[in-house]
């Protein structure tokens, strides 16, 4: 008896550690195809693949900087829009909205992540880039058309309707985290400040500086979805590997570089540089995540630590 | 020093009252937005939804045209991917709840979650390069492959996380009749966590049926029906941007309409899986 158990322990156990395994193995494989198939460009063009700003394939002519400029500027918009609207609504549910508010306003946020990247893009294709074209453009332009951010032509597809994409899209996610890291605290806190005097909002503050690293995590964790997010942008940006300083001109992300070319890539080289990008892609958003799931935890974990 | 005293409270009370007004406007705002997208989709995707819209393969531009195939093809590698992900994803959450406190554990935790994160784009060039090259083509098995990469993470988290609410003493109760460890993890923990874990499933399922970006060069696309794993296979999300990034008007309706399938389907599942989770608390 005992000992059919042992066996029977044993099996178990290593199907299940074979499936755990398996998320490990996957990591690792991704890492190492990626690297193996990156190498001809990599042993090409070393590092300076990373500064190049030309990109014609026809010609050979591999460079990613255009891809890193667009990645980074659209994300830091997209995070400028999104987190002091995702702050507010985080601060709205958990401290301020009575229950019966709270759950089905959380629940339409969290709809909003569930809506499929793809339908972003066909929404901004077709109604926030005629928004911008016809009403935002002109406004900013007629203000404060002085500003080289304002200048340029306006089509509608360009930086800043993928960076507004972007915005939307990343607001749920670093809502949901903020909600967790607020929720976290302690209410002794809450109700210490509010037993002084304090009025609601000088116990949210109170709230805010304890959970701060926190909500700099979630911050972060945007910033990852951002710089990977493919789809809505590929479909607004406008797909032009330029770098200007004007909101409205077309410009290309790494994501959208490689979902638009990766299929007609058939010349090795080309192919190579694509995925080399991609490792770049992979290895920014593997480090940006890790730093993201720290500062969250710092919070989370010291706060049930408190509590118990 | 009265009124000094006075003017600071006033002000403490507006400044309240106005970051009140701030926090709910943001929700408010977002919550809008939601309303207006899924309004849109609605109103433009239901002018072109037909039964023969839901039947037919795409057809040159004029002559009609549907997304039978590609619902077919969405089902197929969401199957595959189902099939895959789901029972490998919940061994390896069993194994990180009742086996994983230790320093493997710790690494598979912290890498699942790493995974969850990247950029879907790129699991779609890890199987391009361990499929599609080695095969010399896409196929709905590279397209399945690559959406049962994304869902095992998600799957394996929310197992673990479902599984670590059964209580311990199930499982003391069970070892203290002599069963097996297995055993009470097979026939015991597992069963108790069952409904959280169909509810992670669900939502890891309704996921990867909107994903595109892995399947643009895993599956890539296909005009036909294909019933076959070893061809290039349509998918709705693929030819919602197909639609979608074309030249015509007609592409454009046709792109609506097939996100409204795709979006009703999604919000359907998310919604029901909420409400009946709801009901247990």
């Amino acid at each position: 008896m005992a000992k059919t158990g042992a066996l029977g322990d044993t099996i178990f156990r290593s199907i299940l550690l074979i499936a755990a395994a398996s998320i490990l193995l996957i990591v690792a494989a991704i890492l190492v195809m990626m690297a193996s198939n990156a190498l001809p460009t990599f042993e090409r063009f070393g590092f300076g693949f990373l500064v190049g700003r030309e990109w014609r394939p026809a010609q050979e002519e591999f460079g990613a900087l255009p891809f890193i400029f667009g990645t980074v500027v659209s994300s830091l918009i997209a995070l400028i829009l999104s987190v002091p609207v995702s702050l507010g609504i985080a601060i709205f549910l958990v401290e301020q909205a009575p229950q019966k508010l709270a759950r089905p306003i959380a629940f339409m946020v969290e709809l909003l992540a569930a809506i499929p990247s793809v339908v972003y893009g066909l929404w901004g294709i077709f109604v926030l880039a005629p928004f911008i074209r016809n009403y935002l453009g002109p406004v900013l332009q007629n203000n404060l058309g002085f500003i080289p951010l304002f200048q340029g032509r306006l089509t509608g597809i360009g930086m800043l309707t993928g960076a507004m994409i972007l915005a939307l899209m990343i607001t749920p996610i670093i809502t949901a985290v903020v909600r967790d890291v607020l929720e976290a605290v302690p209410t002794t806190q809450r109700e210490a400040a509010l037993a002084l005097g304090a009025t609601k909002w000088e116990t949210t503050t109170i709230v805010l500086g304890n959970a701060a690293s926190g909500i700099a995590g979630a911050v972060v964790l945007g910033l990852g979805r951002a710089i990977g997010e493919t789809m809505a942008v590929t479909m607004v940006i406008g797909n032009s590997p330029q770098i200007t300083a004007s909101l409205f001109e077309p410009a290309n992300t790494i994501a959208s570089l490689l979902a638009a070319n990766f299929a007609e890539a058939t010349d090795r080289l080309y192919l190579s540089a694509l995925i080399e990008i991609g490792l770049v892609l992979f290895l920014v958003t593997f480090v940006v995540n890790s730093l993201a799931k720290l500062l969250i935890l710092s919070v989370t974990r010291a706060n049930k630590e408190k509590q118990v | 020093m009265a009124t000094t005293g006075n003017m600071f409270e006033r002000r403490r009370r507006l400044t309240n009252a106005v970051m009140t007004a701030l926090t709910a406007t943001c929700a408010i705002l977002v919550t809008m937005l939601l309303l207006v997208i899924l309004f849109y989709i609605g109103a433009r995707g239901i002018s072109s939804l037909s039964f023969e819209f839901l039947v037919e393969t795409p057809k040159p531009v004029g002559e009609g045209g549907g997304i039978g195939n590609a619902i077919v093809g969405s089902a197929m590698m969401t199957l595959l991917a189902a099939a895959i992900g789901l029972p490998l994803g919940i061994a390896a959450g069993l194994y990180l709840a009742e086996y994983g406190q230790n320093w493997f554990g710790n690494i598979v935790r912290f890498l699942a979650d790493t995974l969850i994160g990247i950029p879907s784009i790129i699991i779609g060039i890890f199987v391009y390069t361990l499929v599609v090259l080695p095969m010399g083509r896409q196929s709905g098995l590279a397209g399945g492959l690559a959406l049962a990469i994304i869902m095992l993470p998600i799957v394996a988290r929310t197992t673990e996380e479902m599984i670590r609410l059964v209580p311990n003493s199930m499982r003391e109760g069970a070892l203290a009749l002599g069963a097996p460890q297995w055993r009470v993890s097979w026939n015991i923990v597992l069963p108790a966590a069952a409904s959280g874990i169909a509810t992670g499933a669900m939502l890891a399922i309704a996921r990867v049926t909107g994903e595109t970006a892995p399947l643009l060069f895993t599956a890539l696309n296909s005009r036909f029906y294909n019933y076959y794993y070893d061809q290039p296979m349509s998918s709705l999300t693929v030819q919602i941007f197909n639609y979608a990034t074309g030249p015509f008007e007609v592409e454009h309706a046709m792109a609506w309409a097939a996100t409204l399938i795709l979006v009703a389907l999604i919000l359907m599942i998310n919604i029901v899986v909420r409400l009946v989770t709801r009901k247990r608390y």
